[in-house]
């Protein structure tokens, strides 16, 4: 065991690894993983932006020419795909990352390494999809035209252009030529690896590396959001997986899974699609939901109202959410049985998400709220999700959904409940917990101003599209002729959307700005009620000066007060000398604490995918194979040289 | 599969060890992904009507109860492998590790032998031939790669064996998460020859 036993004032590891670009490369600290998932979310988050916005160009009027038919569907494609997989799971992986250990009382995640791995995975999965950009190619069907009757793609119609969805057999080899929905097929299963590998890991972090004392219902909510979403990910990633092999292997091997010219089954992809779709809505929600479970108690001044019942609603969500994909597909010709019970399942998912919505309305009831920015999008969040929830409840009516299938109706929902809910859940969350990473406060006055201009272009942006969609507007549809009349409000979308990137453009200069000159924080600025509050801000590289001990559901509150008789808080006179005594263990740990060392083979192994990403689509090339080849033996001797390490190697001696 | 930030004073809430407490929650991902690829075969091997032969008329039961039968003592090699170390005896623990993986090589062997014989067939049964023809292979073959990737970490194992004269459970590979992985990947095909070779 190579312990260096440094002087007293080294607290950090050897130098080259603690700053400069090589110590994120080479990171395996939770909270720079968290902090380097949230930056790359959101820069994508700005190119998936940017990419509704171009949409927005195209249909402010009727008959836009902004864009070509088969750009139109390059850039929804892509607009969906950007946001799904590389924006919100992501940012959700971001705050699970940084928040979830620390709130749990862990040193780190169970598997440091597995998470870079992660990570990078995620990274150069991303990068993948985009280089469609770049590299992709897209043609028609035999004999036939592209989208729009054009006969050549233009270079941003050259990317992946199925949908999110990549329905079959349209996003097969016989209708969708070119190398484009290889790049989406194979990108989605980097990104689910990526995601799977996050998912055992974070469970296997909640289960055993609980504080002493933290039992399962005394975590907070936030991480039973984090459990619940990982076993979404656990049991729905295979499915997606199985189900993109199949797409791979129609259109590199000749398979005929979806080719329903020959005995292939589109409808099999639907169900394949939708049973690891659906699951994945509530992949997208949860994080949000536990998120704003923890800012509500906090800015109520109340603790959370029926603890075990928002946690078991929660676990019920994620039960249920496997049972209701069909809901996905009432116009594809399903039994008329399989409808009602489809329909009714969806019902039944009302229950569990009011009961939330019910508990967060009693959390706030006779609190003594106060209006920071976290607490406005909290409740911006409650408001626009009890909408989009309202909205997504006609749904399970199977006669009008039918009415509402491909209309922008489904887009307004859907918008309601991951932009109003899931993006607003997110604000609220970096809002709250920005001084955990840098010890500074966002400004309050520019905050107010982004939640006012995104809740306001929010409403303007969505709201119209409940009406143009039972009006009759379809959704992925290019342009709409005047006669229609759809566009007045079309216009007013189109100035909700470019209302909503001034928003962000707000949140940005906050963010830059704050973080430079920001207020000092200190310890605990929101007197909060969770121990990820009992450690100094920014997080000291050890997390935990003092292993925690927890006896409590809110044990941090519960450290600072007391109840009187009629159970309003009251401030124990010690809370001060209490935050003062957390504060010094954490920032001079009285004991050694080993934390693991950095390593190169996740950011190896997780290039070794684009490698094989790229060896698969271009196998009929010269060079496809042996790239193949390369990046197959990059992946397994990064896996076998990390896998040979011992554990004691891994771990040098800090001292404080 | 990976370090632990483990410290002396963190407790494994569950009692159970971080490793093997994440195969077995990878494994509960894996049920997914082979029941997926199960009821995809199933699907298609009963829509008749497209290009002939499917693979239920092209199994040949007697030859692939043999390789069944030695992939299934393969699991009791690994269980014995299993047992050796925990009496911490090194010597046979790296002898049934390296039985375990030869038994693996031979299924495997068995299973390109079978693709052969199925390609090479007249009329030959290539995955593009039929849409069941399609779903046999690309269950099988997954399952064939699961094999081949714990042939892969019993060689690693083995080879660490030989190379520091002695296997730890201090590695983060480990012996145990080694056999979860490799009995998982056993029931699997006990699954599979039976819904897929024998049931017709």
């Amino acid at each position: 065991m190579a312990s260096t036993t440094a002087p007293a004032s080294t607290i950090f590891r050897r130098p080259k690894q603690t700053s400069g670009w090589m110590s994120w490369l080479t990171t395996v600290d939770h909270k720079k993983i968290g902090i380097m998932y949230g930056y790359s979310a959101f820069f994508f988050f700005i190119l998936g932006g940017l990419e509704a916005l171009i949409l927005r160009l195209q249909l402010a009027g009727p008959n836009g020419t902004v864009l070509d038919a088969n750009e139109y569907n390059a850039m929804f494609t892509m607009h969906g795909t950007t946001m799904i997989f590389l924006f919100v799971m992501p940012v959700g992986a971001a705050f699970f990352n940084y928040m979830m250990p620390l709130m749990i009382g862990a040193r780190d995640v169970a598997f440091p390494r597995m998470n870079a791995l992660s990570f990078w995975i995620f990274i150069f999965g991303g990068i993948f999809l985009y280089s469609s950009f770049l590299f992709g190619t897209t043609g028609p069907p035999a004999g036939g035209n592209l989208p729009g009757g054009a006969t050549d793609a233009s270079w941003l119609g050259s990317t992946i252009n199925g949908g999110w969805f990549m329905y079959q057999p349209n996003a097969g080899p016989r209708f969708s030529t070119g190398t484009v929905l290889d790049f989406g097929a194979i990108g989605l299963q980097i990104l689910g690896l990526a995601s799977l590998i996050s998912a055992v890991n974070f469970i296997a972090t909640i289960f055993n590396m609980r504080a002493k004392g933290m039992k399962l219902l005394r975590m907070p909510v936030f991480v039973w959001m984090t459990l619940v979403v990982a076993f979404l990910l656990l049991f729905s990633l295979p499915i997606i997986a199985v189900a993109l092999f199949m797409v791979t292997f129609d259109r590199q091997l000749g398979t005929l899974f979806f080719d329903t010219f020959q005995g292939g089954d589109a409808i099999l992809w639907q169900h394949l699609f939708w049973l690891f779709g659906h699951p994945e809505v509530y992949i997208l929600i949860l994080p949000a939901m536990g998120i704003v479970s923890e800012t509500l108690p906090v800015f109520s001044r109340k603790p959370l109202f029926g603890y075990p019942a928002v946690v078991f609603a929660g676990a019920a969500i994620g039960f249920l959410g496997f049972g209701v994909w069909a809901h996905h597909m009432f116009a594809s010709g399903i039994t008329p049985v399989a409808q009602a019970a489809f329909g009714l399942a969806t019902m039944t998912i009302a229950v569990p998400t009011g009961i939330k919505i019910f508990n967060w309305m009693g959390t706030m009831w006779m609190g003594k709220i106060k209006f920071t920015t976290p607490m406005l999008f909290s409740l911006g969040f409650v408001a626009l999700f009890v909408i989009g929830g309202l909205s997504g409840v006609t749904h399970s009516i199977v006669p009008a959904d039918w009415q509402q299938t491909d209309t922008y109706y489904i887009v307004a929902h859907f918008h309601y409940v991951l932009f109003g809910g899931a993006i607003f859940g997110i604000f609220a969350g970096l809002y709250y917990w920005f001084p955990k990473l840098t010890g500074r406060m966002l400004s309050e006055r520019l905050g107010k101003l982004h939640f006012w201009l995104m809740f306001v272009g929010m409403n303007l942006t969505f709201g119209p599209m409940h009406w143009l969609g039972l009006q009759g507007m379809v959704r992925r549809t290019w342009k709409y002729p005047e006669e229609y009349n759809f566009g007045t409000w079309n216009m007013v979308v189109t100035v909700g959307a470019y209302t909503i990137a001034l928003s962000i453009l707000v949140f940005m200069i906050n963010w830059v700005r704050s973080k430079r000159r920001g207020a000092e924080s200190g310890m605990d600025p929101w007197d909060a009620r969770t121990i990820e509050w009992s450690i100094p801000n920014p997080t000291p590289e050890w997390n935990f000066g003092v292993n925690p001990e927890v006896q409590a559901l809110d044990d941090w509150w519960h450290r600072k007060y007391d109840e009187d008789d009629e159970g309003r808080p009251v401030r124990k006179a010690e809370a001060d000398a209490t935050i003062a005594q957390f504060h010094d263990q954490g920032v001079n740990p009285p004991a050694p604490i080993h934390l693991p060392s950095p390593s190169y083979f996740p950011f190896l192994a997780g290039s070794a995918f684009l490698a094989i990403g790229y060896g698969v689509i271009y196998h009929t090339k010269g060079w496809g194979l042996p790239l193949l080849a390369f990046g197959v033996i990059l992946l397994l001797s990064s896996m076998i040289g990390w896998s040979l390490e011992p554990i004691e190697e891994e771990h040098e001696e800090v001292h404080a | 599969m990976s370090d632990i930030a483990h410290d002396e004073h963190l407790h494994e809430s569950t009692g159970i060890e971080t490793r093997k407490l994440a195969m077995w929650i990878f494994l509960s991902s894996e049920f997914m992904f082979f029941g997926a690829l199960i009821s995809n075969y199933l699907l298609f091997k009963g829509r008749v009507g497209y290009p002939e032969p499917y693979p239920s008329e092209m199994f040949d039961i007697p030859f692939t109860s043999v390789s069944s039968f030695v992939l299934l003592m393969s699991s009791l090699t690994m269980v014995l492998a299993d047992h050796a170390i925990h009496r911490d005896d090194q010597r046979a623990t790296r002898t049934w590790i390296v039985a375990t993986a030869l038994l693996g090589m031979v299924f495997l062997s068995g299973q390109a032998f079978e693709f052969t014989e199925f390609v090479l067939h007249d009329p030959p049964m290539k995955i593009s031939t039929n849409p069941a023809a399609s779903a046999f292979f690309t269950l099988t073959g997954f399952h064939g790669m699961h094999v081949l990737i714990g042939v892969i970490m019993l060689l690693t194992l083995a080879g660490t064996s030989f190379r520091k004269g002695r296997l730890s459970t201090a590695t983060g590979l480990n012996l145990e998460s080694v056999a979860l992985y490799w009995h998982f990947v056993d029931i699997i095909w006990i699954v599979i020859f039976t819904v897929v070779y024998l049931i017709k």
